[in-house]
This record gives structure tokens, sequence and C-alpha cells, in this order.
């Protein structure tokens, strides 16, 4: 046994209230109470952040690069979810 | 996260290869999940593993005087400076898992001899000085090689490099102060660290690698934007910016050859012994046996340690799916939360 | 605000001196790279701690690098050589469980000393949870963790008494505060399946008396190696 043992975690960092939860890397772990711990100490040793979660990386279920085009491109020709595609008369406001 | 190489067959690597050759050449990043052709991965491999071990074996040298750090504020600055070295090894093996090779295989090959760390390492600390070189003359030379790495092809260790950088400029200032309270300080100070800085200048310049004409890797990691600049360049970077510096250190530089040259606008330096260079790399340092000893012990001796915490992650599993927790780990599920401030 | 004793100022920031230094004993040794972060963070809070603790006194390098072995007033607990990894387990339990009650009453005083220990008690805090955590890791563990772990509270418990002996300058409730560190402990060591040390913890067949100066071998050796270089260079800046 080794510690290939110790899973991998995905560390984020919610940097100060108010904000997301950000990646910030990874570390090994024997157990999520320790990755806790160990993504703490790792982390946020300069006051990097308020808030941590971790999550066993092998749990991360990601799109794949081949299927980027199927996924996000058909968004890109959308452009009547964004706002400034629409036009308002000069003066109206709040709007 | 778990790389998969994307379905072989669907399209022919000639094609990959392609785009991967475009996403490099427009500046894209290169993502965990992304083809990229298997000399590449390789190529990063090798070189994050070797800056991942040159970080856990830099420990040492500097951890060797926590213990007889000569005033409280200096032992609180060094362990912290230690302290990264070990963080900045895990940021970088976290960015060599993602290539899928994993740490404990990594650490495996570093403990059978089979990769290697900066050969800058296998020179010995002697007096507290060197500590102040370290930091100056290694950590400087470490940042002119790294800083161009934040812009490195790989995404993710381009990322891990911007955090490194980050933290990497207080480890050079640290060492630049203590040189210079040294230097400015009584006469035996002075000379501690005019001997640190003539036993540290040398070994600093070849922390760049042998000479781009015989560098074995540099082509390729600069076609492939993993390198930006050649070692010769670097080197000539570290040694105009050290100069100056030296001259406010109130401290020489060991080199007889070191002027001006006014065409070029660069400081010309004297030969560099390759020699020592080689014999150092091929295992012949003062400290090569030693350094790699300590970290195998290290290793070895914390195996019942890493063996306990794992067996009670299986009984604490187990003991869940019988519907029975120990109640300190009451609240903890997979997925946690935890307010430190 | 009062003065800060400093028979007491000494007494506690003796202590965290002389561990944060066995704790930096472990940088490049430690049993995997997550805990070389964990145990220079403790070392570092500690240091911190200590560096307050002695300025109330005097100069803190004077006070760190020019006393005698018989002048340091701290616990024979904090001096013992690093050991293993159980060892310094045994030993982060039994002292910042000490060190964590000790601070939460001393927060409510009014003295210096109070606003160090209102600051430190949340440092404690995390150094208990990590120490808890291991000790439950390590007993509960593997067959050999469980008998190292043992054999390292075994070993380190009779100096665990002389920390209840009275630090003059500090109004505490010495007796209550060794029965709660008592209780956790038990409490503790039951979870992780480990017994409670059943030896003397102090009296004539236990050790104690680092608060009045007197030390285990180890310690002289330890303090060689602190101070020989600061005294090499006598009035030199650093």
């Amino acid at each position: 046994m080794s510690s290939a043992d110790w899973p991998l975690w995905e560390v984020f960092v919610r940097s100060r209230r108010g904000l997301s939860h950000t990646h910030a890397g990874s570390l090994h772990a024997p157990d999520a109470a320790m990755a806790l711990r160990n993504a703490r100490d790792l982390y946020t040793r300069r006051s990097e952040g308020v808030s941590v979660w971790v999550v066993p990386s092998a749990e991360i279920t990601a799109s794949s690069p081949d299927e980027k085009d199927s996924y996000f491109e058909p968004a890109a020709d959308k452009p009547y979810r964004h706002p400034t595609f629409y036009e308002i008369p000069e003066g109206v406001r709040h709007l | 996260m778990t790389t998969m190489a994307p379905d072989a067959g669907t399209q022919d690597d000639a094609a990959y290869e392609a785009r991967f050759n475009a996403a490099v050449a427009a500046e894209e990043r290169i993502e965990p999940r992304d083809w990229m052709p298997d000399a590449y991965r390789a190529s990063l491999v090798r070189q994050i593993a070797q800056h991942a071990h040159s970080e856990i074996i830099g420990m040492q040298p500097e951890a060797n005087w926590i213990t007889r750090a000569p005033s409280l504020r200096r032992k609180a600055i060094l362990m912290a400076k230690v302290q990264d070295e070990a963080g900045h090894g895990l940021y970088l093996y976290s960015a060599a898992e993602t290539l899928g090779t994993s740490r404990d295989e990594l650490l495996d090959r570093l403990h059978a001899g089979r990769q290697k760390y900066s050969s800058i390492f296998n020179y010995p600390t002697l007096t507290w000085a060197d500590v102040g070189a370290i930091g100056w003359l290694v950590d400087g030379a470490a940042i002119t090689n790294q800083v161009p790495l934040c812009r490195c092809s790989y995404g993710p260790y381009a990322r891990a490099m911007v955090r490194i950088c980050k933290e990497e400029s207080f480890h050079q200032r640290q060492g630049y102060e203590l040189l210079l309270a040294l230097s400015k300080g009584t006469e035996a100070q002075h000379a501690m660290a005019q001997d640190a800085v003539n036993r540290w200048w040398w070994p600093s310049l070849m922390m760049f690698g042998p000479p781009d004409d015989e560098s074995a890797h540099s082509a390729q990691s600069m076609a492939w934007r993993i390198k930006r600049h050649s070692n010769d360049e670097l080197r000539q970077r570290f040694v105009d910016i050290c100069v100056p510096q030296a001259e406010s250190l109130g401290l020489t530089l060991p080199d007889p050859d070191l002027t001006w040259d006014e065409e070029r606008g660069h400081y010309a330096f004297g030969p560099i012994d390759w020699d020592e260079f080689r014999e150092v790399l091929r295992g012949n340092g003062p400290c090569n046996e030693q350094r790699i000893n300590q970290r195998r012990t290290a290793h070895e001796e914390g195996a019942w340690v890493r063996e306990a915490a794992t067996a009670y992650a299986a009984k604490q599993a187990e003991r869940s799916r019988h519907g029975y927790r120990a109640p300190q780990d009451q609240q903890q599920g997979d997925t946690q939360e935890e307010d430190i401030a | 605000m009062n003065p800060a004793p400093a028979s007491a100022a000494l007494a506690l920031g003796d202590d965290a001196l002389v561990l944060s230094h066995r704790l930096g004993e472990w940088a490049g040794h430690a049993p995997v790279l997550e805990e070389e972060l964990a145990l220079a963070n403790i070392a570092l809070d500690l240091l911190g701690q200590a560096r307050v603790l002695l300025s109330l006194v005097g100069d803190e390098d004077e006070l760190a690098y020019l006393r005698e072995e018989r002048a340091f007033r701290n616990l024979q607990l904090v001096e013992q050589p690093r050991g293993d990894f159980a060892h310094t387990i045994a030993r982060q339990l039994y002292f910042s469980s000490y060190q964590r009650l000790l601070y939460e009453e001393l927060a409510q005083g009014d003295t210096a000393i109070a606003e160090l220990a209102s600051k430190a008690v949340k440092e404690v805090d995390y150094h208990r949870d990590h120490a808890e955590h291991w000790t439950l890791r390590l007993g509960d563990g593997t067959a050999e963790s469980h008998q190292r772990m043992q054999q390292a509270l075994d070993a380190l418990w009779r100096y665990t008494g002389e920390a209840f002996e009275p630090i003059e300058g500090l109004a505490v409730d010495w007796a209550t505060l060794r029965a709660r560190w008592t209780d956790r402990i038990t409490t503790v060591l039951r979870q992780a399946t480990l017994t409670l040390p059943n030896g003397p913890q102090s009296g004539a067949w236990a050790a104690g008396g680092g608060r009045q100066g007197v030390h285990t071998e180890p310690f002289g050796r330890m303090l060689a190696e602190m101070q020989h270089l600061h005294r090499s260079h006598p009035g030199a800046t650093w």
C-alpha cells in the first residue's frame, strides 16, 4: 500500500465573502476531513480565502474537448440573448 | 481529474496535430483533456516533474539552517520560505498529474534516480550566509527562468507558475536583505557573505542549463511554446541584473572577466566550468547522495503514517455504509465547506 | 491594560518557542508533502506567539539566544526530541489541548497576555484539531500505527502533570483546567481506540521542574544548536 491510495481532490476557494468559489488546484488526502485541512494549509496561507470546498477529482464529470463545437458554438449565433442586441430610443431610462 | 484520450480513429492524428499546432501558434492554452502529441506530453511531464523535484529537494539545504537561524525574525522567515517550497512542489506535482502521471510514480522515479532535480541543490549550505546567497542568486536565477513559464502553452503548468512566481518574489528579497545585513555588519559577517557569494555565483549561472548549441531539448520546447527564451539569453539577462545588485550589496562577484560590453549592451563574463556541471549532474556533486537519501528516508519512514490514514478512511467508509459514523466526522460528506474566518 | 506578569509571559513564551523549534526539525522529513505544510503552519503560529510573549519581558533575541538552560521556563514536554510522527502527534495532542483550554481562560483577563491569548486561541484551536484528527487516524488506522501511537502517548504521559502546576501571576483554576484537559484527552483516545496512559503524571517518578528551570538532557543539546551562531558573533545584528 502506498500514498497512491490517497485520492486526488480538487480545491475551490472563496477569496472573500460575496464571491464564488474558484478552482485553486488539487492535492492528495486520505479522506474529506483531511482534504479540507490540507486545502486550508496549502491554498490559504497568505489569506487567500474565507471558505474552502474540496471535491474528489474522480467525481467530476467534464465535457469533452471533442464536443467543444457542438456544445459551445451554437450559443455564439444567438445575439438576441444579450441586452446590446436591442435598440431603445434615446431618453428612455431605467431599461 | 481523469484524463482521457479522445477516441482514436474518429479523426486521424494528423488532423489533431494540425489543430494542436494551430492552437499553440495562436497562443491558445492547451488544457488537460485536449489532444496533444505524445512527445509534448512526455516532455512536459519530464520538465514539470524535474521542477517539482527541485522544489522539494531544494527544501533541504535551507532547512539545514532553520534550527540555527540567528534571530527569531530570520527563523520565521526561513521556516515560511521552506514551507513555500513544499507548497510549490505540491502545485507542480498537481500540474504533472493532469497529464496522467501520479505523484507517487514521479516520486518513485526521483527516489530511483531516474528523474533529475536542479543540480544546484547538490551544493552544501556551509554558513548562514548561504541562506542569503540561495535567496538572492538561486531564487533569482529560478525567477528569471520561471517568469516566461507563466506564459507556457500548457495551461495547468502556466497557472502553477503564476502562483509560484507571485510567492517567490519574497524569497529573493529576503535573501538580498539577509546578505545586506551581513555585508554591512561586522567584519566576520561581511567575510561570511562574500564567501557565500563566491561559492554560489558559478553554480547559479549553470542553473540556466548548457549553452544553446548543446542543449538537447531546447529547440522543440521553444517550438511548443513551453520555453520562450534560450538558456544563454536567460543567463545573460540574469548576469545583467546581478552586477548592479552586487554593487549595492557591497560584495563582489568572483569573475575577473566580468566587464561591461558597450557594443552588445550587456555584461561579458568568463567561461563557465561545464565539466563541473556535468560531474554534478552525473551524481558526483558534494551532496547528491545525501539529498536523495534524506528524501528516500523521509518517504520510507512516512509509509506507515500514510497507510494508517488510508486504513482509517476505509474503515470510516465501511462504517458509514453500515449507518455508523464516528461522532467527529458526522457532518462531513464528500463535498465539504468550512468557514475559515 | 495591566502589564503582563513577566514570569507568566516567560513560561508561556518559552513553551511556544521551544515547541516551534522542535516542529521546525520536521522540515524536509514529513511523512507526506501535505504534512510539511501543516507542521510548518503550526510551528510558525507558535513562533509568532513566542515573539509576542518574550517581547513583553524584554528583547526577544536576547531572551531566546543568550539565556542559559536553567533560565528557560518551558515545560519539559515541549523540549523532548521530536521522535517519530506518532510522538509528535502525541505531544501536539497533549500540549495543544492544554494550551487551548489555558488560552481560552487567559483571554478573559485584561493584561497584555489576554490580548495575545484571544488571538492565539484561534490558532491553537486548529492545532488541536490537527492533533485530534491524526490521533484518530493513527490510533484507529493499522496495527502498526496503533502500537506506535500508544507507545508515544505512554512515553510522554509523565511530562503532562507539570503543565498544571500554577504559573506565578496567572489567575487560573488549575484543578478545573486539569479536569477538563483529562476529559478531552480521554474522549479522543477512546474514540481512537487508544488507552489513556495510567502511569504517574507527576511526583517522585514523573518528570517536572521545567517551570523552575530544571530541564532534561536533550534540551541542552537543542539550545546549543539553536544559540551557537548568535552567540558566536556577540553584538552582531542579523
